[in-house]
């Protein structure tokens, strides 16, 4: 599998530093994302197409590489030069074997910016080997317009202080969490940042189960029903009681009355509240406790 | 602004050759008629108020609405020969994509004896009284995402529909048989349709959408032939272009998105058309598209003759969080302060709710509806929430409400002149946004990010005095409620829409209480109303299935 993307992360990456974010990129080796190929993925004709041949692509993409990558950036989506990214560009879009390609490649065009396009001097093989591997690129698109994914990697968000995210937690967390009780090592056992992040806000992880929300149900005779609540609507409360039976009341406004203990109410009631900076110092604290 | 061949026609008034109108087909003229009786374009007249004036069923007798019929239909991919295929198959595709089981999103016409259903790629025509079918049209399709289709265009004796591979389809609205269909957009450049399309007059009106930084565009066609008539492009095309100063470059504006998908309401007194634009692309990373990016996520008014822009009101200047603007605006005749006005009011996708001058395109009211919606820094002067650029996606991760999906969709919503009150669903849900493409190009289509939902501030259906945008009355769904149900409402007193708990629901419209409820599934489409041998019939769609209420 050629590493064809490679080369436009290092791009990304002298980028950041040049700005000064300061943040890393963690290149998570062997973890290249494939392109889906399902065909739920090829929805449209770019990715529909039948794989090219591949000794004309890798001629293509040196050729590419030659004349073009100056302007058009070395992953097409544009280059310093001012060339236009070639993989949202409806002409390359349309085109299907270099026939509406090959005349701008020959001939050069002004573009719609008022950018002009120099007329490369390639034979009428090279155009369609350069064009053959344009076609091959874009049919690694992603989903939904997203250009071609390249090798998965990984950017640090962990730009929080943790001191005063400490703080905090102390206020703001800790009458239902403590760093030396449920949450002992959660560092270790959720390592990547983004997912502990993503866990705490959201108050556990995708896939785990919650604590259950409780209800306890006063009929109007007086008699009450405690359970764990498998659905409610304003027209229905369905239960699993203690004994394990399955329980269902009709609700009328009012009646009965139901009081609920939700443990993930706080979590939700903090929603509207945190500012992203509380996030981010709260995530630098949990990624502490290792 | 470019506006494409241009054919000025004028309101061509047919009258039916005989006195049975469900033969003669669907007269244009009678669109501009107030919904009453029969349910003949998307939101039942060109308010897109879904107000129906039948009031047999009332806030004192909903309880006794009782189910005429229900029906479920095959909207996979079908056996293209044998006794269950369709009546009539088309389409451009070789029959090798196939499509999986779509839920009916869309507006069911109803004209006469018959109604017509779809899902994408698919045409039923069936019966009003038992939903038998008639006839099954089915589009081989050459791909793009099945993700819904609502719904179709009558015109005289033929019915016309988008296919996702964008082409316009007219049937035989008889038989089925299909009459013609023209390519709408490039296939390759990876537009996709789902509009119904709307009739107005001899126009047709065309929508379609696009992920992958294409220019919008609303087009207008002959509806008897197919011909163009004109084309609106949603972002400047070429230098000196009004709104080229809202975009860092041409080529930005040229990629910019702005799709039209879903219908608009039309004014027949200034013969606008106003609808709603998407969102801006790149979606999540402004970064190479500073600036408000017009006319992306703007109402629009377009006179319907010639699609030239008259005005139009920006709701969310310079998005980044895919919340297009598209949802049907509704058409008011109001008081605003004493004084009649002429408006129209829309609730976005970004949560802001909006009154606009529908002749001036002037600005009256803009709130938030969204309880939780945390995006914008302030409203500006003229009226559009401003973009609070910290709300972008970031590294290390902004925490937005609403999610993608936005506070409202698609999913129509009703006004009722009789409570003054506008009827939305409010959708609060939180995500953490991380910008996952630092590239200063910024990225392409809906990539770039990673978005990640943590909870919600809670789902509510909502009644928006239209005169302040203050709720009147709102109620607020239990925990995992609400969603995606449409609104009807009528001179019942009644609002019908869904729980997102599997129930079908009617509120008292004016106070809000909850009357009935029948547990059929979580509603797919918008409720609508008609009457058949003198009983009010309400229709409605869970999925692949059909529930027809009637009263009795």
């Amino acid at each position: 599998m050629l590493k064809r993307f490679g080369s436009s992360l290092m791009v990304s990456a002298s980028w950041l530093l040049a700005v000064g974010l300061g943040c890393q990129i963690l290149v998570a080796a062997g973890q290249q994302q494939q392109p889906d190929r399902a065909q739920s993925q090829r929805l449209y004709p770019a990715l529909q197409r039948p794989s090219g041949d591949v000794e004309l692509i890798a001629r293509g993409r040196a050729l590419y590489g030659i004349s073009c990558r100056a302007c058009h950036g070395i992953d097409l989506r544009g280059g310093d030069l001012g060339g236009p990214n070639l993989l949202r560009s409806q002409l390359v879009l349309r085109d299907q074997a270099g026939e509406l390609m090959g005349p701008v490649i020959r001939g050069g065009q002004v573009g719609s910016g008022g950018s002009a396009m120099p007329a490369q001097p390639l034979s009428d093989e090279d155009i369609l080997a350069v064009t053959a591997y344009i076609h091959d690129v874009l049919g690694t698109a992603s989903r939904q317009g997203g250009p071609p994914l390249g090798e998965a990697f990984e950017l640090d968000i962990l730009v929080g202080d943790p001191a005063v995210g400490r703080d905090y937690f102390i206020e703001n967390c800790s009458s239902c969490h403590s760093p030396s009780g449920d949450l002992q090592g959660l560092a270790a056992r959720i390592s990547r940042p983004q997912e502990l992040q993503n866990t705490w806000v959201r108050g556990g992880a995708r896939t785990s189960e919650r604590p259950p929300v409780t209800a306890r149900v006063t009929m109007p005779s007086g008699e009450t029903v405690e359970g764990v609540v498998e659905r409610l609507s304003d027209f229905l409360l369905v239960l699993t009681d203690p004994a394990g039976r399955h329980r269902s009341f009709s609700r009328q406004g009012e009646n009965p009355v139901i009081e609920l203990d939700d443990p993930m109410a706080g979590h939700r009631q903090m929603l509207p509240r945190y500012t992203d900076t509380d996030i981010h110092n709260v995530t630098a604290y949990l990624a502490t406790l290792k | 602004m470019r506006v494409l061949c241009i054919v000025v026609s004028t309101l061509l008034i047919v009258m039916p050759s005989s006195g049975v109108s469900q033969v003669a087909g669907l007269d244009p003229a009678a669109l501009v008629l107030p919904l009453e009786e029969s349910w003949p374009t998307y939101s039942g007249d060109y308010t897109g108020r879904r107000y129906s004036r039948l009031n047999r069923v009332t806030t004192e007798n909903v309880h006794q609405l009782s189910l005429g019929w229900t029906r479920s239909f095959d909207t996979g991919m079908p056996l293209l020969v044998g006794p269950n295929a369709p009546d009539f198959v088309g389409g451009e595709g070789t029959g090798e994509f196939t499509i999986g089981s779509q839920r009916i999103k869309g507006s069911i016409l109803q004209v006469g004896d018959l109604l017509y259903v779809t899902a994408p790629d698919h045409v039923w025509a069936i019966d009003v009284r038992d939903g038998w079918t008639r006839w099954h049209y089915f589009w081989k399709t050459r791909g793009g995402p099945h993700i819904g289709n609502r719904g179709v265009a009558m015109w005289r004796e033929s019915i016309i529909f988008e296919t996702v591979d964008n082409y316009l389809v007219s049937l035989d609205s008889h038989t089925g048989e299909e009459r013609w269909h023209t390519e709408i957009a490039s296939f390759e450049e990876q537009y996709f349709s789902t509009m119904a399309p709307i009739v107005v007059g001899d126009h047709l009106l065309v929508g379609t959408g696009n992920d992958l930084d294409a220019p919008g565009f609303l087009q207008s066609f002959d509806p008897e032939t197919g011909e163009l008539q004109w084309r609106f492009y949603t972002v400047p095309m070429s230098e000196g272009d009004v709104g080229i100063d809202t975009w860092p470059n041409l080529d930005a504006a040229r990629h910019g998105g702005g799709q039209v998908w879903v219908p608009g309401s039309y004014d027949p007194e200034t013969n606008y058309y106003i609808f709603g634009t998407g969102n801006p692309t790149p979606g999540y990373t402004g970064v190479a598209r500073r600036g408000d990016n017009l006319f992306t996520c703007t109402l629009i008014a377009v006179d319907v003759d010639t699609g030239e822009m008259a005005w139009y009101f920006q709701t969310s200047p310079h998005d980044t969080h895919d919340w297009d603007s598209a949802q049907t605006p509704i058409l008011i005749d109001g008081i605003i302060d004493g004084v009649p006005r002429k408006l129209v009011s829309t609730a976005a996708r970004n949560g802001y709710f909006f009154t606009i001058d529908r002749v001036t395109g002037q600005h009256v009211v803009t709130t938030r509806y969204g309880a939780t919606s945390n995006w914008a820094s302030h409203i500006r002067e003229n009226g559009s929430p401003n973009p609070h650029p910290a709300k972008e996606a970031i590294i290390p991760g902004t925490l937005v409400s609403p999610v993608e999906g936005g506070v409202a969709n698609w999913q129509p919503p009703a006004f009722n002149p009789g409570t003054g009150l506008f009827y939305t669903q409010e959708n609060n849900g939180f995500n953490l946004l991380y910008l996952t493409d630092p590239d200063p190009r910024g990225s392409m289509g809906l990539g770039g990010k990673d978005r990640v939902t943590v909870g919600t501030g809670g789902n509510a259906f909502t009644a928006i005095d239209y005169r302040t945008g203050e709720p009147r009355w709102r109620h607020a769904w239990p925990v995992g409620g609400g969603g995606g149900a449409g609104v009807l409402t009528t001179a019942g007193g009644l609002v019908f829409t869904g729980d997102g708990s599997g129930n079908f629901v009617a509120f008292d419209a004016g106070d809000g209480a909850l009357l009935w409820h029948t547990g059929i599934g979580n509603i797919s489409n918008a409720p609508q109303t008609y009457l058949i041998d003198g009983q009010q019939h309400v229709l409605v769609a869970v999925g692949q299935q059909l529930f027809a209420f009637v009263m009795n």
